[in-house]
């Protein structure tokens, strides 16, 4: 019997009476579906088989291999231990989004200790796990370095919660390990000393990314890491690490794909230059390149030779790049297709992006210096029309501006109609458009009436319910909004709420929805992952009687120190199978 | 062309009664309503009242007028006329946070409140071009009517940059009077943390030439923290209660401390400052609860978390 994936109807009929028990409508025997399952990844496309029938349901369960959790608080480890049994692969994501941005308190949860307790009983051969804004502390780290032995690759990425002596205990117990890749980590100093701390023998390492740990490591032990572990292709590593040491480094893995560097600001002897010169003409293989902290213009050209695979370039923290020496740098990466970069490089920057990178698919502008209002310089709407007429295949922005106009968005849509991503942030809140003094109703508006794949939108400027009718009635695929002092009144909620109908993350700000535009959404909140709504007009009654209604959401209050008792000024409502959160803190009112 | 509306949304600037929600001015904006600035809710800085110091012995802060002040300069105004440091220098010898502790009396920090420059970041950037920018607010502050924005309250949160990317912004911000933007070798990078705060500060220690410009710089850089803490309340832009204040202000004295090249940590101010900016290693605001009364293990403490 040889099961086809794609054409499980061709399978052989349910004569045989080898195969196992067979139901009497099923075509065909729960061994060779489980067999067509086993090669289905995507949880979404695993979800829609999980429904179609009761026998399908448990063939799924028994051949899933990778849990994705979307929200930790949506289910519970008891629930997801009952029905799957054979996990490798764990991806866990915890608080909502806003936390990133200082908005939620400390300890407000999404410890991912009593999901470890349950892994360490249930799945004995975890392999991976990958945790996005979750807490983890030093004692759930050593429980997951002792009670996985299969245990490989580990993720952190904007999580908090733990120090070096977790990192240790990872380092010391994990025999296998081919991944430690830690992003946009919220921790105070973590210290390096566990670097260290791996056996000298060990050397199956792939990916290493300490970038966003700021302790110092020992360089020696470091070396002789990279040095024995031949397979690794990701390394990126912290600013601690100077550019000599960095050569050092690349002598022993010119295979990488991927290169975070250290500081890039040094004085360099002749000699010094041209061996790091060297050393990046022989990374004939990076695809992805950053770090570059303190990068100056001077030692740009170092990296001349590496380029010409890169395909996404992250310089968003070469803060005094300026755009003479940016467009020089550029014209040596062709093929880029994602660049990240700091706004110092002005709109003359963006031009050489437009002139140089006609690959390019996605871009990310953010401020160097975001709360000085009194800087003038950074990005204007004239940066991004100069990318989006020099780049028709960008779909994904992100931009950092002080000043914007309706105009401008219009010809940037027309430009590129492919947008799947719009994330515009106007840094001063409520700012309308500069030239004519309107609301940014229009620009948006063109946005979801010319891009009819966006799936994410992030709003800002001057904005009033004109821009949500537009969202609401044209934004068909919408998945992702993100508002912030805009509005003028509930009707603007609504509307969201009753167009829009994939929406899965609604996240709001500073804007006047209150009690009926809160409720107005209340059939559709099971529909979606989440709500965030804080700084808004939603009352405490609002909430409870949403509440209520909806015993299959949570929603919960977070309670502010001389707030006024009646209103509800952060509000985060979810869908749950598990009930309201058992670990709730003081401050969180679980309605 | 309309002037860049300004909103306080942290809602200090009023003495401790209730302000509109700030998005009832876009509202009105959206009606069609030319916004104007409510020269009412901008127009009273009870700046004295709530302020963030880092004073430094011998030193007071540039920009400190006298006034009523609940708060007290972080190393006490005793010390206040003092010729700096040199007399409590002994050559060779270094000084414990008991020997500091007990000579220089109470310090305290208090919680800035919409002061104009005060909430800023800007790290590393000349603390000698932002003193005169401060006189125009303080002259303002004592109820004149505003035309112009003058607050630079800090909105949590806003505008929505990452934790650790702050971090880095700290450090590399290009100094505006430098024309190649490029920091020179004499550099000298030194990391600021403060307890209790979820992110890191660099600074350049060579940016700085005495005591007074550096305590004024962290005073700005860090009062966000202290805003955040107390800005939890207020988010709803209510007002802040008398004994809230208060119990930060008590709660929260904070001691400025420094890791030198032994490893010690020491108190900044006590050395001259040339011998500080060679020997400093790192920076550290410390909770002064933590600081005084447990000299010895407090070192101990303090090593052992490096």
């Amino acid at each position: 019997m040889d099961p086809e994936p794609k054409k499980p109807e061709d399978s052989p009929s349910n004569s045989g009476n080898s195969h196992g028990p067979v139901h009497p409508q099923s075509p065909f025997p729960d061994e060779a579906l489980e067999k067509v399952l086993s090669f289905v990844d995507s949880h979404k496309d695993r979800s829609s088989i999980s429904l179609v029938r009761k026998d399908w349901y448990n063939a799924e369960r028994w051949t899933r291999s990778k849990l994705f959790i979307g929200n930790c608080y949506a289910v519970s480890p008891e629930i997801v231990a009952k029905r799957f049994r054979r996990i490798k692969s764990v991806t866990l994501k915890g608080k909502p989004r806003f936390s990133d941005f200082n908005m939620l308190p400390l300890d407000w949860g999404a410890d991912v200790y009593p999901w470890l307790v349950m892994f360490a009983k249930v799945y004995p051969f975890l392999e991976e796990l990958r945790l996005k804004r979750m807490t983890i502390t030093d004692e759930g780290l050593e429980l997951l370095a002792k009670s996985f032995p299969c245990f490989k690759a580990l993720s952190l990425s904007s999580c908090d919660g733990f120090t070096e002596n977790g990192l240790k205990a990872i380092a010391s117990h994990c025999r296998n390990l081919t991944e430690v890749n830690i992003q946009d980590s919220i921790t105070e100093d973590v210290g390096g000393g566990w670097l260290s701390c791996f056996p000298e023998n060990f050397s199956s390492l792939e990916i290493l990314n300490f970038s966003s740990l700021n302790g110092d490591v020992n360089f020696d032990d470091l070396e002789r890491l990279v040095s024995r572990c031949k397979l690794l292709r990701v390394l990126k590593v912290n600013e601690s690490i100077t550019l000599d040491e960095l050569q050092r480094l690349l002598v022993h893995a010119p295979r990488l794909t991927e290169l975070g560097t250290g500081s890039f600001l040094q004085e360099l002897t002749p000699r010094q230059y041209e061996e790091i010169e060297t050393a990046f003409c022989n990374c004939r293989n990076l695809q992805v390149l950053s770090g570059l902290w303190e990068a100056t213009s001077v030692y740009l050209p170092l990296l001349y030779g590496a380029c010409a695979s890169l395909t996404f370039l992250n310089l968003s923290v070469a803060t005094t790049l300026q755009s003479g020496e940016f467009a020089k740098f550029l014209a040596h990466c062709p093929n880029l297709r994602c660049l990240w970069v700091s706004d110092t490089v002005e709109d003359k920057g963006l031009e050489a992006v437009g002139l140089s990178c006609p690959l390019l698919e996605e871009l990310r502008v953010y401020p160097a210096d975001p709360y000085d209002r009194d800087h003038l310089d950074g990005v204007t709407e004239l940066g991004f029309l100069a990318v989006s007429r020099g780049c028709p295949k960008l779909h994904y922005v992100l931009y950092f501006c002080r000043r914007m106009t309706n105009a401008a968005v219009v010809t940037i849509v027309q430009n590129c109609p492919n947008f799947t991503h719009f994330r515009l942030c106007i840094m001063t809140p409520s700012q309308p458009d500069y030239l004519t003094n309107e609301p940014m109703d229009e620009a948006f508006g063109a946005v979801v009436k010319t891009c009819p794949k966006i799936k994410r939108l992030s709003v800002s400027g001057l904005l009033t319910d004109r821009t949500f009718e537009y969202i609401g009635k044209y934004a068909k695929d919408l998945e992702t909004l993100s508002v912030a002092f805009a509005g003028s009144s509930d009707w603007g909620m609504q509307c969201i709420m009753e167009g829009c109908p994939k929406l899965r993350k609604l996240e709001i700000r500073d804007c006047p929805f209150g009690d009926a535009a809160l409720l107005s959404g209340r059939e559709k909140y099971e529909m979606m992952r989440s709500l965030w709504m804080s700084a808004c007009s939603v009352t405490m009654k609002g909430c409870r009687l949403l509440a209520r209604e909806s015993p299959r959401l949570n929603v919960e209050v977070i309670r502010e120190e001389g707030g006024n008792e009646a209103q509800a000024l952060k509000v985060y409502v979810y869908r749950s199978v598990a009930g309201p959160r058992q670990d709730a803190p003081p401050f969180v009112l679980t309605l | 062309m309309s002037i860049p509306q300004e909103h306080d949304y942290i809602g200090l600037s009023e003495p401790l009664s209730s302000e509109k929600i700030s998005y009832k001015m876009a509202a009105a904006a959206a009606e069609g309503v030319t916004p104007s600035l409510n020269v009412e809710k901008i127009g009273v800085f009870n700046l004295k009242e709530t302020e963030l110091r880092l004073g430094l012995p011998g030193s007071e802060a540039p920009d400190r007028k006298g006034g009523i002040g609940i708060g007290v300069s972080l190393f006490g105004k005793e010390l206040k006329g003092e010729s700096m440091c040199v007399k409590s220098f002994v050559s060779g010898a270094k000084r414990g946070f008991s020997d500091a502790i007990n000579g220089a009396g109470k310090w305290g920090l208090s919680i800035n409140g919409g002061s104009a420059a005060g909430l800023g970041e800007n790290g590393g950037s000349n603390v000698k071009e932002e003193i005169p920018a401060l006189k125009p607010v303080e002259e303002r502050k004592n109820g004149a009517s505003i035309t112009a924005p003058a607050s630079k309250a800090q909105v949590v949160g806003w505008p929505p940059i990452r934790s650790f990317r702050k971090n880095t912004l700290a450090t590399n911000t290009p100094k505006k009077d430098d024309a190649a933007g490029k920091p020179g070798p004499g550099c000298l990078y030194v990391k600021v943390s403060m307890d209790g705060a979820p992110y890191l500060r660099k600074i350049d220690l060579k940016t700085y030439c005495s005591y007074p410009e550096i305590s004024a710089a962290l005073e700005k850089m860090f009062s966000c923290f202290t805003i955040g803490q107390c800005g939890q309340g207020l988010a709803a832009k209510e007002h802040l209660s008398e004994s809230h204040l208060m119990d930060l202000l008590h709660g929260s004295e904070y001691v400025l401390t420094y890791e030198d090249k032994d490893g010690d940590w020491m108190l900044v101010g006590d050395v001259p400052w040339e011998m500080f900016t060679d020997s400093c290693r790192r920076l550290r605001i410390m909770k002064g609860a933590d600081a005084i009364g447990l000299a010895p293990r407090t070192m101990q403490k303090c090593k052992s978390q490096n």
